[in-house]
């Protein structure tokens, strides 16, 4: 499905939610609501004919220095890919400075939960109902998110003492019935 | 009947000791990047580590008497490698192999440690982006160097330019 079908596709299914569009050499690229975002993945990934079941990456953006740029501060973009089809699209979704939230979609691929926590450790976007939203790169004392325009690059954030891990692992082991 | 006949050898018991040592250093390789591959062609039959009694590797900092820091080390690992460092038995000579473990390297950013020596002392340095086998090797021969003349060698050190951290 070329990329004009796949927005008509979209724009019909949720008159509004399309903030902006642009066709990138084949490729969809489509601005959305934030609040909106897990609703319009599901569609994407459920629907027969557009078959999203791969979620490639999640990319944090801040925008503070860009040049030319006007409006929100950061961004989330989401790189979605139909193995079955071998198309892909782009959706881009924007958070203010004050209030940097989007809805989780780890609900519906298992890697967004690492992704968003990715998004979140190193941009500050805080993902909105994610089961376990916290730091994933950098130590959990870590104060700030070092991609952001304003962290100096070269401030460093000594840790004392590594973290157990065992929250994570105690989901793990439920999942697996050892508990 | 002179000295020489008896079945004896008169010696200074340090320097029996720090001829032993320096001849069996049991190395223990913290490798966290490339410099740990290279530290395995050392090890092998081509550059052969062990004809400076070095050969025997120990994956457990309780048997091993040296540290080799090979690669980046991360804020995230410098805890990791400080506990490892204070499992080991007294004596103890620590190597730091290669730019990033020596100051950090080309990663100056908020993730890296600028040098190990921050979080435990270093004996010998060795420079190189990953350094040739040989440099590993002149590392060990200057390292026998300074066990064998304790009083005359720099001992040790840390390099707390930035404040050390308090682990």
């Amino acid at each position: 499905m070329d990329a004009q079908a796949m927005l008509e596709k979209i724009t019909a299914k949720f008159p509004g939610a399309v903030k902006g569009s642009a066709d990138r050499f084949g490729q969809l690229e489509i601005q959305l609501e934030a609040k909106s975002i897990a609703d319009v993945i599901a569609f994407l990934r459920n629907d027969s004919e557009l078959a999203f079941n791969m979620l490639i990456d999640i990319v944090g953006l801040d925008y503070s220095a860009f040049p030319g740029h006007t409006g929100d501060r950061f961004a989330a973009v989401y790189l979605l890919k139909s193995l079955t089809l071998g198309h892909r699209a782009q959706l881009k979704v924007t958070a203010p400075e004050d209030k940097p939230e989007v809805p989780t979609i780890s609900h519906l691929y298992a890697n967004a939960n690492w992704c968003e926590r990715e998004a979140y450790d190193q941009i500050g976007i805080k993902f909105v109902g994610h089961p376990n939203l916290k730091r994933i790169l950098n130590h959990h004392e870590f104060v700030g998110h070092p991609l952001r325009k304003d962290y100096p690059i070269t401030r460093r954030q000594a840790l004392s003492a590594n973290e157990s891990l065992m929250d994570e692992m105690a989901v793990r082991l439920k999942e697996r019935g050892w508990e | 009947m002179g000295i020489e006949s008896l079945p004896i050898m008169t010696t200074r018991r340090d320097a029996v000791l720090a001829w032993g040592q320096k001849n069996s250093l049991w190395p223990m390789p913290f490798g966290t990047a490339c410099c740990a591959i290279e530290f395995m062609s050392v090890v092998s039959s081509v550059f052969d580590i062990s004809r400076f009694g070095a050969e025997l590797v120990r994956f457990s900092p309780r048997q091993a008497d040296l540290l080799l820091v090979a690669g980046t080390v991360t804020f995230k690992q410098a805890p990791i490698l400080k506990q490892i460092y204070e499992q080991m038995p007294d004596p103890k000579w620590v190597i730091s192999m290669g730019v990033c473990a020596s100051s950090g390297g080309f990663y100056n950013n908020y993730t890296v440690v600028q040098g190990i020596d921050q979080i435990i002392p270093v004996d010998v340095y060795i420079s190189g982006c990953p350094p040739r086998p040989e440099a590993i090797l002149e590392a060990i021969v200057k390292l026998q160097h300074k066990i064998e003349n304790p009083q005359t060698t720099p001992k040790a050190q840390y390099m707390a330019k930035e404040p050390h951290f308090g682990f």
